[in-house]
């Protein structure tokens, strides 16, 4: 059957209150040249045949890799709490309902995931979330841009360049200014980055670990930024966190995260989770949806969307941000995967990757002509310059089944040879050995 | 009822001239009907306005209003208890609650006394 509710009589009566002949009459106010001349759709296929299609594309995937792939997205054991209650009716839909007096758990989960980010990122306040890590990061840099007035932004080049080139593509007709310090072998440059940062500078951003997986502590920095009157913006890698000092402790004013390693599968990119946490003293610039918990006129407790004055329905020109969304059954995810692991579930996971991620650098190094393109504490990622072109690296393990990495390159030119390795919890010693073996047979 | 020593406008904001400097707030009519204030947004020190001109806003448990400056001049200094207090407008909106000082760059024009802000709030109530 159509999904559409009207007959064709029903249409035609109506069609005859309102006084036109067709539905094509109501569009009459958009010139021919403004309307589509065609969508380009194909014909409707039934139920049966849409199945059929879609399981041959799905047959092509290849979903038997073993991976060695992170650069911002990892892939963590989601435990099957995660699925199995996320997927409740109740819970599992685009649309996420809002109102206090019909959506209390809605609302309540919400307030849960909040009061999870917060503690793990040791911030204040977070918001319900936003698209991804990347539009988390850019509406931090809004939020400076609008508590300080100013509109500079000092970036860290060792930033996830996926980010980058968001910042950069957002801020196009902004009138926004990114000053991108370079990264220093892989590691952040903490002294460039403070001579950078002016009476002008609205913002710092950086990330920890970075993208090359070393570890920094940003105390220092943050308080020069501070100095100098800058918001400071935290990256974060989530489930690090329960193991490294985090941006509340180091003064980030905002922490964002990608979200999609606390219980999201890597799902060929998408969707996943902004993590957006701040201090209380910059919450009235938070865009999105914040619900706060409260009682009613009875003394229970209640859950309910709070500072709403910051957005678009309040006050459409004074809105802190056009974004309208927010990941809801993702955040939920998170909400879950947190909750499942538990603190020391959660740390356990992070200390393993990081294990087996010094093993895998370890085993990798020991091979003639690999050695550590960052020097310094990493995480569960790290770089490696190899004695190839990393592409054609590669390339060689792709064929035997084994993804070995991300090559620099692609963002990095001057890195032809560099290769980015993660490990997680779900790396095995055994394959950390095939892989070192492989890629010493592929150097031959 | 409104004090006699100070300019209203009829957008609910009052003006203390005190030489080149203008004392500014909102009036003890505006945050009654604004309710228990939550948040108040001031402009920054250096700002300049035209009488008029939207300088700030209020938020309150139920609403949110813009505040526009009654005078023209440039922003000397705010009030920074209001960050952490915003109540003190509700309390005192006459006194502790004031929000800017502006230094004149024109005389005052078309501003209320006392009684003829009394009428417009009397009008307004009904």
């Amino acid at each position: 059957m159509p999904f559409v509710p009207h007959t064709p009589d029903e249409v035609r009566e109506m069609l005859a209150t309102i006084g036109v002949n067709s539905i094509d009459d109501l569009f009459a106010e958009i010139t021919e040249d403004m309307q589509p001349r065609s969508f380009d759709l194909p014909e409707g296929l039934s139920e049966m045949e849409v199945l059929s299609r879609l399981e041959a594309m799905a047959a092509k995937n290849v979903t038997d890799r073993v991976s060695f792939l992170g650069a911002g997205f990892y892939d963590h054991y989601i435990p099957a709490a995660v699925d199995a209650l996320t997927m409740r009716g109740e819970f599992y839909t685009a649309y996420t309902p809002y109102q206090p007096e019909a959506s209390q758990g809605t609302l309540q989960a919400i307030f849960e995931y909040q009061t999870a980010m917060t503690r793990l990122l040791g911030m204040e306040c977070a918001n319900a979330s936003v698209y991804d890590g990347g539009t988390a990061l850019y509406e931090a840099l809004m939020m400076a841009v609008r508590k300080t007035r100013k509109r500079k932004a000092v970036v860290s080049e060792a930033l996830n360049p996926i980010y980058r080139v968001m910042l950069e593509s957002y801020t196009t007709n902004l009138h926004i200014e990114l000053v991108t310090v370079p990264h220093k072998n892989g590691r952040t440059d903490v002294e460039g980055l403070k001579a950078a940062i002016d009476d002008e500078t609205a913002a710092l951003i950086v990330q920890n670990p970075n993208f090359f997986g070393s570890i920094n502590d940003f105390t220092e920095l943050f308080a020069a930024a501070h100095e100098k009157k800058a918001v400071t913006i935290m990256s974060a890698y989530p489930v690090m966190q329960t193991v490294l000092k985090t941006p509340g402790e180091m003064g980030a004013d905002i922490a964002t995260a990608e979200g999609q390693s606390l219980g999201l599968p890597l799902s060929f990119g998408g969707p996943y989770l902004g993590v957006m946490t701040c201090t209380k003293k910059m919450v009235r610039q938070m865009p999105g949806r914040i619900v706060g918990r409260t009682q009613d006129t009875e003394g229970r407790t209640g859950y309910v969307l709070t500072l709403q004055a910051r957005e678009q329905h309040i006050r459409r020109q004074k809105a802190t941000s056009n974004i309208c969304s927010n990941q809801s059954l993702c955040a939920l995810r998170a909400l879950v995967h947190v909750c499942a692991l538990g603190e020391m579930g959660v740390k356990r996971a992070a200390r393993l990757s990081i294990e087996r991620a010094h093993m895998c650098a370890d085993r990798l190094t020991a091979i003639d002509g690999v050695s550590l393109l960052t020097e310094g504490p990493f995480g569960n990622e790290f770089a490696v310059t190899l004695p190839v072109n990393a592409y054609e690296a590669v390339a060689r393990l792709a064929e035997r089944g084994y993804i070995a990495g991300f090559p620099l390159s692609r963002y990095y030119t001057d890195l032809e040879n560099g290769l980015l390795v993660a490990c997680t919890e779900k790396t095995t010693e055994e394959q950390i050995g095939i892989f070192a073996e492989m890629l010493k047979g592929a150097l031959r | 009822m409104f004090p006699e020593d100070i300019l209203y406008a009829k957008s609910h904001e009052w003006a203390k001239i005190e030489g080149d400097i203008a004392i500014v707030g909102i009036t003890s009519f505006a945050q009654e009907q604004l309710g228990d204030l939550t948040f108040v947004e001031m402009p920054a020190v250096g700002d300049s306005f035209n009488a008029g001109d939207e300088m700030g806003s209020v938020e309150s448990v139920k609403a949110a209003s813009e505040i526009y400056c009654p005078v023209s001049g440039e922003i000397v200094e705010i009030n920074e208890d209001l960050e952490d207090a915003p109540e003190k407008v509700n309390e005192d909106p006459f006194g502790a609650g004031w929000m800017v000082k502006v230094k004149l760059s024109a005389q005052p024009e078309g501003l209320l006394d006392a009684a003829a802000y009394q009428k417009v709030t009397e009008a307004e109530a009904h």
